[in-house]
């Protein structure tokens, strides 16, 4: 924790957050110049306990599936008031942003506002306990997709952000994570230096709901790209390019370290790295 | 052969004449014919906004295509936001407010319920949007045409409504919202509601205020209270314990109650300034000095009211302008001669057996209960007809009918 990092120590995430990281380390980016309008979830409702507040950057935050609305508002009000020069982040998790606010995401990108926007993607609703999103990846336990005699957790693959916002012609979009800060600061820089429409999704893992051990959240995050469980690209003005090439360590390392994954058998695991090297190569056309 | 009125000449001469006096009236008051919605758009503009939002619904349209071209055009010098729904132009006109500057936006029916989340956002971060609703029933089935059904069901948001009975009333109260909105006492959102069609499709004889005096009447917005500064960053929107939660809906509350009096200060104040008034600015009473049966009604549907008590010596009207706030202060008093009251609405609260309005005016009368006759009529459903000689027929309908009767006007 740096002194002037723009998040206060303090607020009330579960130790080992991996969004409370990545919200730090985007603000390290930013810097003090920018207006946060964030989604409901984890990240607001433990930092904002009034009449506290974590926040020393402008900060608003209306409902769950508005934030990318709320932003565009912002926005364009700040652009009347002659302040083009502030940064306007839409911020929240991969439930208020990928899935009930998916749509105020699109019109955001469609419309083509000044506008950074943010997902950081502990891959289901941490905040409610744990239930399945779009984000969580497949057969991934949750509260709302158990494993259990007949079922091997989430049964359908990640949802693509990243392809839904390259759709929307944004000029850049990326994905970053926290065990690559350096990585994900030059992302957040980068895309705050082209006007227009732009998005980032981290990758934040989370103790609580992966079920692993809570200094382990860096090393989970790590391994999640390594695996190509989550790799590292960016889009510009629709060329992809990875930032980052994966050691191609097994998923099965990735897995077992989290107990959302713990019911998967040696042969399920089999399936499932086929199943990870095929899409990875898909992605990126077999470069690596 | 000429000798009288009768005659078609003299008919036809008697209109030229009458047109002509109206046009020359009309050119001295700066006014003109302009359809509802039009008139509706030109205030906004008069309110210079800083932000306009904006997603389409019939029969608010108009509305917002107009408010399009004036921005096109260079007559309004605002942001404007095409949405893609309604929850997001309500979202998009939460963040504008937040970030200090004046907003706009425009809807009606399917949208305001799609809206109902943010609109409790919005009065609970005390942000004073300015939105017009244009009154249409609501699906299902899908009905295009104008009941009260949408702003009804709203009106436990927080946000203060107010209803209009011409499309000039739209103008004077559009700009009065927002000065009532913006004071430091009241900062609550405002819907200025309007019936579908009957208000916005239909013309009228507007005058548009001039816009220094507008300027002058509703000076420049200048938040103390909200602002997204990286200079002096604040947290809004917090999470908040039942304690300060509790808390702040009982401000939210009292703030709603106390604004009666922002809203007939405002009110008097645009009257002398120009020179219209509605009532005192709460209701608003026609030949109720001394009458036995009152009709009690809001929006347009006053208009059909006031012929109707020109035709008949014995019946008054009582039009509620503000709902919410709901004044129970004036109907007490307007109605203290009154023996029976009518409650003419176009809205039913489903479950009661009665329109929204039925309840709340029997219980501003509960302590005198029985002493009056309290009648409801629910009418005009999804559009539905009413005429002056149906609001006659209700009138006489009514003597044979008992304290607490309720009935459906069908045709």
């Amino acid at each position: 924790m740096k002194k002037d990092d723009l998040i206060a120590p303090g607020h009330r995430t579960c130790a080992g957050c991996g969004p409370a990281i990545a919200t730090r380390m985007m603000l390290r980016a930013t810097g003090k110049n920018v207006v946060l309008c964030h989604a409901t979830g984890c990240m607001e409702v433990t930092t904002t306990q009034y009449p506290t507040t974590a926040w020393k950057v402008p900060w608003i935050h209306v409902l769950f599936e508005n934030a990318n609305s709320v932003a565009s508002g912002v926005r364009e009000a700040l652009d009347a008031q002659g302040k083009e020069d502030v940064h306007v982040i839409a911020f929240g998790g991969d439930g208020g942003m990928a899935d009930i606010g998916l749509r105020a995401m699109s019109g955001l990108f469609e419309r083509g506002h000044n506008i950074l926007v943010v997902i950081y993607d502990n891959e289901a609703y941490m905040n409610t306990g744990i239930q399945r999103s779009g984000s969580t990846p497949w057969q991934a336990a949750t509260t709302t997709t158990p494993a259990g005699k007949v079922s091997k957790g989430k049964e359908q693959w990640k949802k693509d952000m990243i392809a839904i916002a390259v759709a929307h012609h944004v000029p850049y979009a990326a994905t970053a994570s926290i065990a690559f800060p350096f990585d994900l600061e030059k992302k957040i820089k980068k895309a705050l230096s082209i006007k227009g429409p732009k998005f980032i999704q981290i990758h934040t893992p989370c103790p609580v709901g992966w079920y692993y051990s809570s200094e382990k959240t860096v090393e989970v995050a790590k391994l999640a790209v390594d695996s190509k469980m989550w790799a590292l690209y960016e889009v510009e003005n629709g060329v992809k390019k990875l930032t980052y090439k994966p050691k191609e360590t097994p998923v099965a390392d990735y897995m077992k370290l989290q107990k959302r994954f713990r019911h998967l058998s040696e042969e399920d695991i089999k399936e499932y790295q086929k199943r990870v090297d095929e899409n990875f190569d898909k992605m990126f056309d077999g470069r690596q | 052969m000429c000798r009288s009125m009768s005659c078609k000449m003299h008919k036809k001469r008697n209109r030229t004449k009458i047109i002509l006096k109206i046009r020359d009236k009309m050119v001295k008051k700066n006014m003109q014919i302009l359809e509802g919605s039009r008139a509706a758009a030109e205030a906004v503009v008069l309110c210079k906004p800083a932000l306009t939002v904006a997603y389409p619904i019939t029969p608010q349209t108009h509305i917002v295509e107009d408010i399009a071209k004036f921005i096109a055009d260079g007559k309004l010098t605002a942001k404007h936001i095409e949405v893609e729904s309604e929850f997001s132009a309500m979202s998009a006109a939460v963040g504008g407010s937040a970030a200090g500057s004046r907003v706009f936006t425009a809807t009606s029916s399917q949208g305001l319920a799609l809206m109902n989340e943010v609109l409790f956002a919005a009065s609970g971060m005390r942000l004073p949007i300015v939105m017009q609703v244009v009154n249409r029933a609501l699906s299902a089935p899908i009905n295009i045409w104008n009941d009260w059904q949408d702003s009804i069901s709203a009106r436990d948001s927080g946000w203060l409504q107010l209803y209009c009975e011409t499309a000039q009333e739209v103008v004077d109260t559009t700009i009065q919202a927002y000065k009532i909105a913006e004071d430091n006492n009241i900062l609550l959102p405002i819907m200025v509601c309007m019936d579908g069609f009957f208000i916005t499709h239909t013309l009228e004889p507007v005058e548009l205020p001039e816009q220094k005096n507008v300027d002058k009447f509703l000076p420049k917005y200048k938040p103390t209270h909200v602002f997204l500064d990286p200079e002096k960053p604040m947290t809004q929107g917090p999470f908040a314990f039942p304690k300060p939660y509790m808390e702040m809906r009982k401000q939210l509350s009292d703030a709603v109650d106390n604004s009666d009096k922002m809203i007939k200060k405002v009110h008097d104040e645009y009257a002398k300034t120009f020179g219209r008034k509605y009532g005192n600015g709460l209701i608003d009473e026609y030949k109720n000095k001394d009458k036995k049966t009152a009709i009690i009604t809001m929006g347009s549907l006053a208009g059909t009211v006031r012929e109707a008590v020109d035709a008949k010596d014995d019946i008054s009207l009582v039009r509620i302008r503000s709902y919410r706030p709901f004044p129970k202060k004036e109907l007490r008093k307007a109605l203290k001669n009154a023996d029976t009251v009518i409650i003419l609405e176009k809205n039913i609260a489903l479950g009661t057996g009665a329109g929204a309005l039925y309840d709340e005016v029997r219980s501003t009368f509960y302590d005198e209960d029985g002493k009056k006759k309290i009648l409801g009529v629910v009418c005009g459903i999804g559009g539905s007809e009413v005429t002056v000689e149906d609001v006659k027929d209700i009138a006489e309908i009514s003597k044979k009918k008992k304290n607490g009767d309720i009935w459906w006007l069908m045709k």
